[in-house]
């Protein structure tokens, strides 16, 4: 395990300084001048040359990218130009959204498709089995995007005053809010990483709500959450369920599963019992790289519902040429994903031994 | 004892007599599977309607508005009892007063064409790469496989857009269609995939004794390629290239809903939806189907491609 562990770790640290090097070229691509861009069109060449040095945009790229490279040693992403505030701050308040998202899409998927895959793998070729399949297919094939306005229309529109009437933008109802962990804690005092992190889980809205036993706020929170959970769950939970399927059906040939129910063990226990640990290992190398997957599509929907995460500011930011925050969101993004990996490669080698001999 | 060896010669009856039957077998298997049929008929039926768009569109797609400046009309079909003195428009008119069936017609050519497109751009990228890299093994295939590992790491999706962003510019300002941005960033993002399948069947049957043989007789590498390693490689390539374009339309139609893509007025599913996004409340049926056209083209490829799957893997028929 030792060897296995240190190989990959050697991998990820080539892939995380390829992943560097990517963002600082793709930002550098873009073109148009990042001078006119912020100040506007009419900025003077006095005034743009005082911007670059500032930024340092006139330096050499190879000496750009050292540097770069220097401060994200220390820890520092850069500053926007656009807002002018550290890129650290802007993620440790919009990364908690789109990571609640993700983690609410992918309980959806997991909480729904999970017992659907076994329920089609136990009834085989049924009617059941038919319809999640068919399902599953259709759920893969539609755009995110899409799935997303449909719901808003539906639960926003649709339902207006029924029960059933679900909210289709923001964070939560206007004049809702939440007063950050720091506060509530008084824990004004504590700096540096440890503020960092008691900011990020302060600022996953149903988090504080729930620590902090706000029950108000985090209803609210839910109920916000469910129509972009579920736009951008689906296809994870269609992938998750037909994993689910094949896998159990897999291992439900083999001769173990006969000899469990030879001697004379319930079904209920045979299959999730025996038949389940088996198969859940390809399903967590799905699991996590879908979860990674999930990233790209929450831009789509936090557009959809107009929610303050990392996505949209991303495109935004795109648009108008913040090279730092193109850059560093780019590569927080990879970062978190190429984690992910890691730990399912791991987790992987840890529950399958003859993963870790290859 | 010495056993004389019957070496065929090269006028005797070539032993593969049925060089298709390979072939044939996988061809029966796929016409028996059944959601290699269902996206068979769907693809086919969205061919048909790609090529003859200019026969089956009512009306033009980019020019012609309603005369009465009628707009967001819901859709109108004489047959299903819509009053007769009213217009006949399939599935409404958009915001700008088009006939939205015409655009949704006529927007399948786009669809079609960006899937085969980037596919077709990144399988014969990917294969190149692939096979030049598990060709020639050590420092260059380390350099490439790890620049694929770091291409793979950022979702497709972000990756594609930020390649929007840096080529759009320039390919526009090159007078190019806005619509190319979206195709080589697509096309771009999925070309680690092809190059690795292609490695890894390159690996598997670089030490294989035909091809020393084929080395030792002085065959080309490029020779090698087209006939030992590609055809190894086919299978795989074949299915992913199938579910693949099923992808790309999917982050093509994501592209032009985010306003990266194809520009209206020109039809496409996406830009269509982008565009029309905020009607869902009022003219839902605006969303509706450009919607399920691009769930439509999408399901027909992954259908087809679970399919070629199920058909060219000889495994599962154990």
């Amino acid at each position: 395990m030792g060897q296995f562990l240190l190989r990959r770790f050697l991998l990820i640290v080539i892939v995380l300084i390829g992943i560097i090097f990517v963002t600082f070229v793709l930002a550098r691509a873009i073109p148009g001048d990042p001078c006119t861009a912020m100040l506007g069109e009419h900025a003077t060449k006095v005034v743009c040359d005082a911007f670059k040095e500032r930024y340092g945009l006139n330096d050499n790229v190879l000496v750009q990218f050292t540097r770069y490279a220097g401060q994200l040693a220390s820890g520092d992403l850069g500053t926007s130009i656009k807002y002018g505030r550290p890129i650290g701050d802007i993620l440790l308040e919009r990364l908690p959204m789109t990571l609640e998202l993700s983690i609410g899409a992918m309980l959806f998927a997991i909480f729904i498709g999970i017992p659907l895959g076994i329920v089609s793998a136990v009834r085989h070729n049924s009617p059941i089995d038919s319809a999640t399949m068919v399902g599953a297919n259709i759920g893969v094939s539609m755009p995110v995007f899409w799935l997303g306005l449909l719901l808003a229309g539906f639960f926003g529109v649709a339902l207006k005053g029924t029960a059933l009437q679900l909210p289709t933008g923001s964070r939560l109802t206007a004049g809702l809010t939440i007063p950050p962990l720091v506060e509530t804690w008084n824990l004004q005092n504590v700096q540096g990483l440890g503020k960092t992190i008691v900011t990020f889980f302060s600022n996953m809205v149903t988090l504080n709500a729930l620590v902090t036993g706000n029950w108000k706020v985090l209803g609210d929170a839910i109920k916000h959450l469910i129509l972009p959970s579920v736009a951008l769950g689906t296809i994870p939970l269609a992938i998750i369920a037909r994993i689910t399927r094949s896998s159990l059906l897999d291992v439900m040939g083999l001769d173990y599963i006969r000899t469990a129910r030879a001697k004379g063990l319930v079904e209920r226990v045979v299959i999730f019992k025996h038949a389940m640990r088996n198969a859940m290992l390809p399903l967590v190398t799905i699991i996590g790289l879908q979860f990674g997957g999930l990233l790209g599509g929450a831009v789509l929907t936090e557009s959809v519902f107009g929610l303050p995460g990392v996505g949209k500011f991303l495109v935004d930011s795109i648009f108008a040429y913040d090279y730092p925050v193109v850059q560093g969101f780019t590569l927080i993004i990879a970062v978190i994903f190429v984690v992910v990996n890691l730990v399912v490669d791991i987790s992987y080698a840890y529950l399958d031994p003859r993963v870790r001999l290859q | 004892m010495q056993t004389v060896e019957v070496i065929p010669s090269a006028t005797s009856k070539p032993i593969d007599d049925q060089p298709h039957s390979l072939w044939r077998d996988t061809l029966r298997r796929l016409l028996h599977n059944r959601s290699a049929q269902a996206g068979l008929v769907i693809l086919s039926l969205l061919l048909l309607v790609a090529i003859f768009a200019p026969v089956i569109a009512t009306h033009d797609p980019i020019d012609y508005r309603d005369p009465n400046n009628v707009t967001r009309m819901p859709p109108c079909i004489h047959l299903l009892g819509c009053p007769s003195d009213r217009p006949e428009h399939l599935f409404g008119l958009d915001s700008n007063g088009r006939d939205l069936f015409s655009r949704v017609v006529y927007a399948s050519q786009v669809s079609l064409f960006i899937g085969v497109s980037t596919v077709t751009f990144a399988i014969v990228f990917g294969t190149l790469i692939g096979a030049l890299s598990g060709y020639a093994g050590g420092w260059f295939d380390n350099i490439m496989m790890r620049l694929m590992d770091v291409l793979l790491a950022f979702p497709s999706l972000l990756l594609a857009i930020a390649l929007v962003a840096v080529s759009r510019p320039i390919i526009i300002a090159g007078g190019l269609s806005p619509l190319f941005p979206a195709l080589f960033a697509i096309g771009f993002v999925s070309i680690p995939v092809y190059a690795r399948i292609v490695r890894a069947s390159v690996l598997s049957i670089k030490e294989q004794d035909f091809v020393a043989a084929d080395r030792a007789l002085g065959v080309s590498p490029i020779r090698l390629l087209f006939h030992r390693i590609l055809p190894n490689a086919l299978t795989p390539l074949i299915v992913q290239g199938t579910l693949g374009i099923a992808t790309a339309i999917l982050d093509a139609a994501a592209l032009g809903f985010l306003g990266l893509g194809q520009q209206p007025p020109f039809p496409e599913w996406g830009s269509m939806l982008g565009t029309e996004r905020n009607s869902v409340f009022n003219a839902p049926h605006l969303l509706i189907f450009p919607g399920i056209a691009i769930m439509i083209t999408v399901l027909s490829f992954n259908l087809l491609g679970d399919g070629l799957r199920d058909a060219l893997d000889p495994r599962l028929y154990r």
